[in-house]
């Protein structure tokens, strides 16, 4: 079997011989129909008959890897790839450092693999669900692409996860899989697991502000599990990466673009002030301070999904060998963390503190703060396209304790600059820290959407490369109107 | 003589304002030639083997630049910057075998080469081409001498014979080269149009000898930018002219050299300079010319009128028409095939060159002939074509 070339022979493209591997073929043979159901429901609203150019992986090796065509989205190839076997692998880290990686799961520790799966798999569809309203508000037809773009590859993933839920897990995985599809965004009976995947995603801002953040959360999960010493959940994460890095460009160009354009617009008409607010609106564009506003809700919202500062679970999860930390095999330690420590922000006596914890349970924030640390160089990205123009502004990531609903500083109000606040004093201040209804609003007016192949909306930049090198009038989408 | 050649190298950058610092290419590399710092992701040129394993990954198109230059960058530098630096102007003398110099003209030619199923090999007697002396910012500014139709009042296809006029600046060409035309204007997004690159219909001495001009074949595409744009220009108007480009797809210098040449279209100007080059420097070379051209109809076919005068002692010519009624439609793989026994005859002869130019459909139909007419003469034109594009003697220029 030629592992680099996907097996298109069968109806779900593959590059693991799911042709030769019957029982499992016929369990994604089974789950399609209803896969195939839900993208209908809960994709993109509006435009499944609408070719769109995509990006499909062909192969895993990096000549096939990314083939660009006009596709209808319900036609899309989602398949089942994995980055090709390393031959030798072993665990790296946890308690079974040094044997040899598990090409099946490990008895002792299904339950524990598959929930771990099953929460990463249930992000997957859940931004789908998030995003389905966005294509009829899209800034251009290339925005449009790539919010489909992500849309398709976040279903790809989906099915990556059901995969190893199908193949490894029985019965139990197949239960699993199909509650993947039944779960909903936002359902008050049966909502996704994770908080931040419940949320609205209302605007492009919003959009870009979650592929970048969010999905950047998405990242350094998978890389975590793509240090697992369960060779197959390694594999599927790490080429999964490859695609998850399409997300974090639509955020952060997408944000810089938004950033480009108001600074543009600014100079244009003369105005220095950044919080000249209302005169900045008239312009078409999002001010500054509604753009730190957005950010400050979406990165807080973000640092939720890393769980609590102290986790048995996630020291479990490590001594296992199932989930690693960020870059595990560059860390020069001993990968076991028997007696190491590692400090914690916490809430100590009312005051914000920070605090030794045994490495262990705190890997958590040792991901969270890897997390942030790759967040800041971006927004640093960001600072510079505003200094470019010459416009006086900087955007900050808010303090680690402010607007939490998970952990330590869950029942405390803090500043972005991580001042702890009275509730009455929150009350007062919280619309100039979160986007108000009436930023909501006017973000709101200027969702028009533009589909003039090359034309862009008001209030964002063009951007300075074509998706696959196409020239700046290329017509990303062809747009079918659904009857 | 040709000028000794400094060694050039076409180094891999990564733009530091695009790049979003995914690793993808970092992780993809089989070599691992990419790293990077707290700023920037970087390719150390001295591990680097263009293997392009990096580029399609890349989510930003950050990967996909390049610079020529005579001292690579360090990694220190790369790391340090914010931005990629310019290209930095080369002399004409020290391009060597790059064909161009801009990115967007580069992978114009890519493109074009693209049927040659491999690397572009220049042919070992061709002179040694000046490559992008003149670039978008700083453009030759060419004079129009001449717009004449070249196709027949009645035919479809409105084909024109252009001349350009270089008055005193300097912008020396050969056979088989092309230069890029910057249509005046901008475009519906207030951007500078791209250029359009169009091949030499001239011998490398201009138009008539001696004269500091060049000629052009355009046929007008219906809403074609730069077509429409040149077609238009009246004696006298101004152009903005780049390059010229190209070091591989050269008219060969060795009197010896037997040239097939098969086009259609606007794919004859550079066949056209070659048979004028020849017709000038060597009228009595041993070396054969052959010109398999394809039209829909003799008046649709650029050059008709003077083509027949020209002798054939010095040019075997090979006219097929698809379209003319009430005769059957011949194409170019057609008159290959029926004149096999001197095609194959003049490819098993170590001297000969092959030349394809004309649009994209051509290639597959005139493989396949020459496939024909090598088994027909127990040759093996799948291993015969390696041999002399390796040799520089398969060219290959599709649109």
């Amino acid at each position: 079997m030629d592992i680099m070339n996907v097996d298109y022979s069968t109806k779900i493209p593959n590059n693991v011989n799911l042709a030769d591997d019957r029982q499992v073929l016929k369990a994604l043979e089974g789950w399609h129909p209803g896969y195939i159901d839900w993208w209908q429901d809960m994709g993109p609203e509006g435009f499944q008959e609408s070719l769109v150019y995509l990006r499909t992986a062909v192969s895993v090796d990096p000549k096939g890897w990314a083939k660009f065509d006009y596709v209808r989205m319900p036609e899309y190839r989602w398949g089942v790839l994995l980055a090709p076997q390393e031959e030798g692998r072993l665990v790296n880290f946890g308690k079974h450092k040094g044997e040899k990686a598990w090409q099946e799961g490990p008895g002792e520790y299904r339950a524990m693999l598959r929930r771990l799966i099953v929460i990463q798999g249930d992000t997957e569809p859940a931004s789908v669900e998030q995003q389905r309203h966005l294509g009829r508000t899209a800034p251009s037809l290339y925005d449009m692409r790539n919010l489909f773009q992500v849309n398709v590859e976040e279903g790809r993933h989906l099915w990556a996860m059901v995969y190893l839920l199908h193949k490894y897990f029985g019965r139990d995985g197949r239960e699993e899989a199909d509650e993947l599809l039944r779960r909903r965004s936002g359902d008050a009976d049966s909502p996704r697991m994770l908080g931040a995947f419940n949320e609205k995603t209302p605007d492009w801002l919003s959009f870009f502000m979650f592929t970048y953040f969010t999905d950047r959360d998405g990242k350094m999960q998978l890389e975590s599990l793509a240090q697992s010493g369960f060779d197959p959940l390694s594999r599927t994460c790490r080429f999964m990466l490859t695609e998850e890095a399409h997300h974090m460009f639509v955020g952060e160009t997408g944000v810089g673009r938004v950033l480009q354009r108001t600074c543009e617009a600014m100079k244009a008409a003369g105005i220095d002030d950044p919080y000249d607010i209302d005169k900045i609106r008239t312009l078409g564009v999002i001010d500054l301070p509604t753009i730190q506003k957005k950010l400050n809700l979406h990165y807080s919202l973000t640092l939720d999904l890393f769980g609590s500062e102290i986790s048995t679970n996630a020291a479990n999860f490590y001594n296992a060998g199932l989930k690693g930390r960020f870059q595990e095999t560059k860390i020069d330690d001993d990968h076991q963390l028997t007696n190491a420590t590692y400090p914690v922000l916490k809430l100590v006596d009312g005051k914000i503190a920070k605090v030794d914890e045994p490495a262990l349970t705190a890997l958590n924030m040792r991901l969270r703060d890897d997390y942030s640390e790759d967040c800041a160089k971006g927004v640093e990205r960001w600072n510079k396209v505003i200094e470019k123009v010459g416009v006086n502004f900087r955007l900050q990531l808010p303090h680690t304790a402010f607007h939490r609903q998970i952990g330590e500083f869950k029942d405390v109000h803090a500043t972005p600059s991580g001042v702890i606040i009275s509730d009455a004093e929150w009350a007062k201040k919280r619309g100039d820290y979160l986007p108000s209804d009436s930023d909501a609003a006017f973000i709101n007016t200027l969702m028009k959407p533009e589909l003039e192949p090359g034309k862009y909306a008001s209030w964002i930049a063009a951007p300075r490369v074509g998706i696959d090198n196409k020239p700046g009038d290329f017509e990303y989408v062809k747009i079918a109107e659904a009857a | 003589m040709n000028a000794p050649t400094k060694e050039l190298l076409k180094q891999h950058l990564i733009d530091p304002e695009i790049c979003i610092r995914c690793n993808t290419c970092e992780e993809t590399c089989p070599v691992d030639a990419i790293t990077h710092d707290g700023n920037n992701y970087v390719v150390d040129a001295a591990i680097c083997n263009h293997c392009m394993d990096c580029i399609s990954p890349c989510p930003t198109g950050s990967i996909d630049n390049w610079r020529v230059v005579s001292k690579a960058y360090t990694l220190e530098e790369q790391f340090s910057w914010s931005e990629l630096p310019p290209q930095a102007e080369m002399g004409p003398e020290e391009a060597g075998t790059i064909e161009a110099l801009e990115q967007e003209i580069e992978s114009l030619l890519e493109e074009a080469r693209s049927g040659l199923g491999g690397k572009p090999v220049a042919p070992h007697s061709a002179s040694r081409p000046t490559v992008n002396l003149h670039n978008r910012n700083k453009p030759a500014v060419a004079t129009v001498t001449g717009n004449f139709r070249l196709t027949h009042a009645d035919a479809d296809s409105d084909v024109r014979h252009i001349i350009l006029d270089f008055g005193d600046q300097r912008f020396p060409v050969l056979e088989g080269q092309s230069i890029g035309i910057v249509p005046a204007g901008t475009d519906a997004g207030g951007k500078p149009h791209n250029v359009r690159l169009y091949s030499i219909a001239s011998s490398r001495d201009g138009e008539k000898p001696n004269t500091n001009n060049l000629a052009l074949t355009v046929k007008r595409e219906p809403g074609g930018v730069c077509s429409n744009y040149l077609c238009d220009l009246p004696r006298g108007a101004k152009v903005e002219v780049t390059g010229p480009f190209g070091a591989t797809f050269l008219h060969p210098d060795d009197p010896a050299a037997n040239i097939i040449m098969i086009c259609t279209g606007t794919g004859s100007a550079p066949f056209r300079a070659f048979t004028e080059h020849r017709r000038r420097s060597m009228p009595d070379a041993p070396g054969r010319l052959l010109l398999f051209f394809g039209a829909r109809s003799p008046q649709a076919l650029p050059y008709f009128g003077p083509l027949q005068k020209v002798p054939d002692k010095l040019l075997g010519k090979y006219l097929c028409y698809s379209r003319v009624p009430g005769e059957p439609r011949v194409y170019v793989q057609d008159r290959i095939r029926s004149e096999a026994a001197r095609v194959a005859a003049l490819l098993k002869d170590p001297n000969t060159h092959v030349y394809i130019c004309g649009l994209k459909g051509m290639e597959t139909g005139v493989n396949e002939a020459f496939a024909d007419v090598c088994r027909g003469g127990s040759l093996d034109w799948a291993a015969l074509r390696t041999t002399m594009r390796e040799s520089g003697r398969y060219h290959v220029e599709t649109y």
